[in-house]
């Protein structure tokens, strides 16, 4: 397993990748989140991002974008889109180079309509896929008029990943996007991400390996916010030591079955985050 | 009767006037979380503005233009507030509240030094210096053109809320403003035009209160501007219908209050406050605009 967090995805060295993080730290208050974060994302596939809870994955994302809470900063590293620096930048000029995010709590603006979550992720002179996103969530376009706050949570998720695919984008970042919904809803969001990724490159934060095992190619593992190994997902999947120590999978149940069904949540670390999720999220108002 | 009706008509058009005051503020502290202290001396520099104009212009055509320099006014002070101080301060509210209350000292002060602390007289036109009878009731004329302004101003705002791009983007961002910077849109944008219309209806309500009441003194918007919190407060912050009728409430309590229980209106304000904010069953998490 490769431990360097200054290199790069090491299996892939062939084009150039779309999002390159380097040595990236950062510190929220007095507390240093990210203690050297490294890996690409190659310009087409999934690329999906793992790791106990805690150990630094949002974090990681939201420092890419400029997105950190308040009194987070990046302290050292690097940050590259397409090759240009954006260490740093602000969001929206990071989101206007071509990154589409879906966040993990969806961030779906429940006071305005399904139309108008969309209308408002529109960018710049388009073109703007509507014609995609009908396709691929055709509730959407029946919903048009109706508020998003009033959206069951897996309708929630398909409005922010519409918004994310609206425009041409280089990149999608997808953080938890199966968190805290029902199996076979999963299933579906599982199947938008597959199609998705045939068209733009996606970096996936995700908890359930079943998805991860479907969707990535390249897998980047973190743990207390350093990058502990990049290379192939299947490979790393069917590696019962690596899921194990990497990712704290397998000590209760054999790592063949942490990700047997769609929907099933990844283990230990996830089983109480996951519960709470469905009190929280899974209640619409 | 008369006397109800003329105290109702007299406590909308204050009602009018504490909406313009305060759906500013609301817009404000919706997307920026801006508690903006400086919005009544906002006002009270537009009135002297306006005061000024009126005087040199005078009649129907100088209290026109009065409009439209104390708007400008408003607006304009409220852009560059926004763009030298308010934007360095964003997510610092300690900061935000020492500059606007700051400024909300010192502004009137400096109106003060430059025009005297005595009231002046607003000069009112004829047109609308008279009195329409309603009802057995004469009701000043300035009641009406007051409650109108106000009608209009709630049409214009919820039309930019609800039709145009930025009133999305203001809704929005009311709700998540990290979200919306999220989807590329540079809210800061949003953030001076917000400051802009909400110094302007501040303007508006400045040359305004200088027809309500007659007169203009340099602590006229401090005042104003403390029922225009409590309107703010028991509205909703960010809610533009609730401010509306919040402002209502307030205007119609507080003349109501004056006449029959024999001068406690600001007391009955303060009353009506905390009844609502008592009833009221948690604090609104997500309050949405329009």
């Amino acid at each position: 397993m490769s431990t360097n967090p200054e290199a790069g995805s090491g299996t892939d060295p062939g084009p150039s990748p779309v999002l390159s993080v380097r040595d990236l730290r950062v510190r929220i208050g007095q507390s240093s989140i990210l203690q050297g974060v490294g890996f690409d994302v190659a310009p087409t596939g999934t690329t999906a991002l793992l790791g106990r809870n805690g150990v630094g994955k949002t974090t990681t994302v939201r420092a890419v974008l400029g997105l950190l809470p308040e009194g987070g900063e990046v302290t050292g590293g690097t940050v590259r889109l397409d090759g240009a620096d954006v260490t740093g930048h602000r969001t929206h000029t990071v989101v206007r180079r071509g990154v589409g995010y879906v966040p993990e709590d969806r961030g779906v603006f429940g006071s305005l309509t399904v139309a108008e979550n969309l209308a408002l992720a529109e960018r710049g002179s388009g073109p703007h896929h509507y014609d995609l996103v009908h396709d691929l969530f055709p509730e959407l376009k029946t919903r048009r008029g109706q508020r998003a706050g009033t959206l069951s949570g897996g309708q929630q998720q398909m409005v922010a990943l519409a918004r994310a695919l609206l425009n041409d984008n280089r990149l999608v970042i997808v953080d938890e996007p199966t968190k805290g919904l029902a199996p076979r809803v999963v299933t579906e969001v599982a199947e938008v991400l597959r199609r998705a990724a045939e068209r733009v490159p996606v970096l996936l934060v995700e908890q359930n390996l079943a998805v991860v095992r479907r969707l990535a190619r390249d897998a980047v593992v973190l743990d207390a916010g350093r990058t502990v190994h990049t290379g192939d997902a299947a490979a790393l999947l069917t590696d019962r030591e690596l899921t194990t120590s990497l990712l704290g999978v397998g000590r209760h149940e054999r790592p063949g079955q942490a990700g047997g069904q769609p929907g099933e949540q990844s283990g230990e670390q996830s089983g109480e985050q996951g519960q709470r999720e469905h009190a929280t999220k899974e209640t619409t108002p | 009767m008369s006397t109800l009706v003329l105290l109702t008509l007299t406590g909308l058009g204050l009602g009018a006037l504490y909406f313009l005051i305060a759906s500013g503020l609301a817009l404000i502290f919706g997307l920026m979380d801006v508690l903006n202290f400086a919005h009544g001396a906002f006002l009270t520099v537009s009135a002297y503005a306006a005061w000024r104009t009126a005087e040199t212009v005078g009649g129907t055509g100088g209290l026109a233009l009065a409009v439209l320099v104390g708007t400008a006014t408003g607006a304009l002070l409220a852009i560059v507030v926004e763009l030298v101080l308010i934007r360095r301060l964003y997510g610092r509210p300690r900061e935000q509240i020492l500059v606007t209350v700051g400024l909300s000292l010192a502004i009137p002060a400096l109106v003060q030094a430059v025009w005297g602390a005595d009231s002046r007289p607003f000069p009112v036109p004829d047109a609308l210096s008279g009195t329409v009878s309603v009802l057995g009731a004469q009701v000043p004329v300035s009641r009406f053109v007051l409650i109108a302004v106000a009608l209009a101003v709630l049409a214009a705002v919820t039309l930019f809320l609800s039709r145009t791009r930025y009133g999305l983007i203001v809704r929005a961002g009311v709700e998540d403003r990290a979200m919306v910077t999220a989807l590329g849109i540079d809210v800061t944008r949003a953030f001076t035009l917000v400051f802009a219309i909400g110094g302007a209806l501040a303007g508006l309500a400045g040359v305004l209160g200088g027809l309500y009441f007659g007169s203009l003194s340099p602590h006229q918007g401090t005042s104003l501007l403390v029922f225009a919190f409590v309107v703010v407060v028991i509205g909703g912050m960010g809610s533009i219908p609730g401010v509306a009728l919040s402002a209502l409430a307030v205007g119609l309590v507080q003349q109501y209050a004056n006449y029959y229980v024999d001068g406690y209106g600001d007391f009955a304000v303060v009353v009506l406050l905390a009844a609502v904010v008592l009833a009221r069953p948690a604090p609104r998490l997500a309050g949405g605009v329009a």
